[in-house]
């Protein structure tokens, strides 16, 4: 066999594709699969099992033998719950006719938003941290984008100012994510209306990433769509992966006028067809029953953040409390390693693996991602190994 | 339910300085809650939750409906904490339903655990029947399964 095929199959690639990064996620799972003994705080998913009612539905469903294609859009009935909970959770009105489209997780209908939306050359504007996925996706449609540095001195929140520096001439969309993934920022009202007014303002249409959107420590789910001005340029997407611990089940919806849900259901239907159907039973039961569960969930995370807090309050490590998600985003620049540096070592020297902030953006830099989606005990033992290493560091 | 309470149901053991990271407040704050709990009688006790039938140890679980006649003074109150007084009562409810009490009774052996039913339980004055199962296998007690469920294990990072 030979090997020198491969550097011009690697030419084959499309060039779009060939310039987009290595993920630094993918980068640093490939170190941590290889050790053993480790305590991750890595893991951008909740560690609790999805609620039992909500599994069983999904067995129900199969064995009354639910294994058909459904519509291109999703099961009316889940439109339907889906639509009234977005309406008594965030206060805004969709029609489950022509206004809600069912995907595999919000990572598909954030890419066919995007797809739907962005000509090439168009910029999207997205505030930075963000999550991984929002650059290389504007990128595959040959878009622009456009990074909105958003600093811990605001706490990660997105600012209408930061949001006027990048801006250009080109830009078409915004994404918003709050609560964030990595930075556990969340907005106040007052800042959604300033960037609601802003969005107006330049035309933009605005994709919010509400996924995060159950998971607020303070005060109820809000999006940006309910003010006024808004749901027309907004397209509401969100997901069950989260707040009811059902990431595997990869099942997500999108909301928006009828024209904006028609276009992004015509790649749908060509690359995706449907969602599947079991997990559409079991995203039904979800809606319905699951308020409890959401509830407990949410309390446990609230613990678990505040004892990571206090460890980083203690070793004086500064750090933003979040508001939101399960995510934590320390500053550890100051202890003299780089975001990726002070990760691998930590992961080499105390086992114990983060994700460098850099993964998330360029402004990531100084930064790791602490996730306490994980159980308590392996927390509190993670703060030990956490405090032996920066003290360390501290007296090298 | 205070959540100090709702963390204490499940993680009796933990030290007062985790318990105060959790809720986010001081150490001092939770010593003085739960001793203030304890002395006014919220707090009952601290147990382990056991896999009995990991022990190996041949104790004798029985479930008794017991019905009784209430009093005009005291209700079922009455005779119930006479019941309790038996150390052989590890549990005791009022229900509803057929039965008016539901005893939980621990013995060494089935043969111990008939006596008491008949020659204690049954005798006192207003016990008018006693329904007896036995217990023969736990699966779940106190919200903890008895056997560990196969772990799924998560990717060690994810996005």
């Amino acid at each position: 066999m030979s090997t020198s095929v491969c550097p011009s199959l690697r030419d084959r690639i499309a060039r779009h594709v060939r310039d987009i990064p290595r993920s630094g996620i993918r980068d640093f799972f490939d170190i941590v699969s290889t050790m053993r003994d480790v305590i991750s705080l890595g893991i951008g998913e909740p560690d609790f099992d999805t609620p039992w009612h909500i599994r069983e539905a999904s067995i129900y469903a199969l064995e009354r033998g639910a294994t058909h294609y459904t519509s291109n859009l999703g099961q009316l009935r889940l439109r339907r719950a889906i639509c009234e909970y977005v309406a008594r959770t965030y206060g805004v009105i969709y029609h489950p006719q022509d206004e809600c489209l069912v995907t595999v997780g919000v990572s598909e209908a954030m890419d066919l938003a995007i797809r739907a939306l962005v000509n090439p050359g168009d910029g999207v504007l997205f505030h930075e941290p963000c999550y991984v996925s929002y650059e290389p996706l504007v990128r595959l449609v040959h878009g622009v984008p456009v990074p909105v540095p958003v600093s811990a001195a605001d706490g990660f929140r997105l600012r209408r100012a930061a949001l006027e520096a990048s801006w250009t001439e080109q830009c078409r969309v915004l994404i918003l994510n709050f609560p964030n993934n990595p930075t556990g920022a969340d907005l106040d009202l007052e800042d959604l209306e300033e960037i609601a007014e802003f969005a107006i303002e330049r035309d933009l249409i605005v994709l919010a990433d509400e996924i995060y959107g159950e998971l607020r420590y303070d005060g109820s789910p809000r999006s940006i769509a309910a003010l006024p001005g808004m749901r027309e340029r907004t397209i509401f997407l969100h997901g069950f992966s989260k707040a009811w611990a059902m990431t595997g089940y990869r099942i997500g919806y999108a909301c928006a006028p009828a024209p904006l849900i028609e276009a992004m259901m015509r790649i749908h239907q060509y690359t995706m067809l449907c969602a599947p159907v079991l997990s559409q039973e079991a995203a039904v039961e979800a809606l319905q029953n699951s308020e409890r569960d959401v509830e407990e969930m949410r309390e446990q995370y609230r613990l678990r953040r505040n004892v990571l807090l206090r460890l980083f309050r203690e070793l004086e490590i500064p750090v933003a409390e979040p508001r939101g998600a399960f995510y934590m985003f320390p500053y550890i620049g100051h202890l003299g390693l780089s975001s990726r540096d002070f990760a691998l070592r930590l992961l080499q020297e105390e086992r114990v693996a983060v994700v460098p902030g850099t993964a998330f953006g360029r402004t990531g830099e100084g930064y790791v991602r602490c996730s306490y989606a994980t159980a308590i005990d392996d927390i509190i033992e993670a703060g030990r190994r956490i405090t032996a290493f920066v003290q360390r560091l501290r007296n090298a | 339910m205070d959540p100090l309470l709702k963390l204490l149901r499940v993680r009796a053991r933990e030290s007062e300085e985790n318990l105060a990271a959790m809720l986010g407040v001081t150490p001092e704050e939770v010593r003085q809650r739960i001793a203030d709990y304890e002395r006014r009688g919220v707090i009952r006790g601290y147990r382990a939750v056991l896999n009995e039938d990991a022990i190996d140890e041949d104790t004798v679980v029985a479930i008794i409906e017991v019905k009784v006649v209430p009093e005009r003074e005291g209700g079922f109150d009455h005779i119930a904490h006479r019941i309790c007084r038996y150390p052989e009562v590890v549990s005791a409810y009022l229900i509803s339903g057929q039965a008016d009490l539901l005893l939980f009774i621990e013995g060494s052996d089935l043969r111990t655990v008939a006596r008491f039913v008949s020659e204690k339980l049954a005798v006192i004055p207003g016990v008018t029947a006693t329904s007896t199962s036995f217990m023969l296998k736990t699966y779940k007690s106190h919200g903890f399964l008895m056997d560990s469920p196969d772990e799924h294990e998560r990717l060690p990072i994810s996005p």
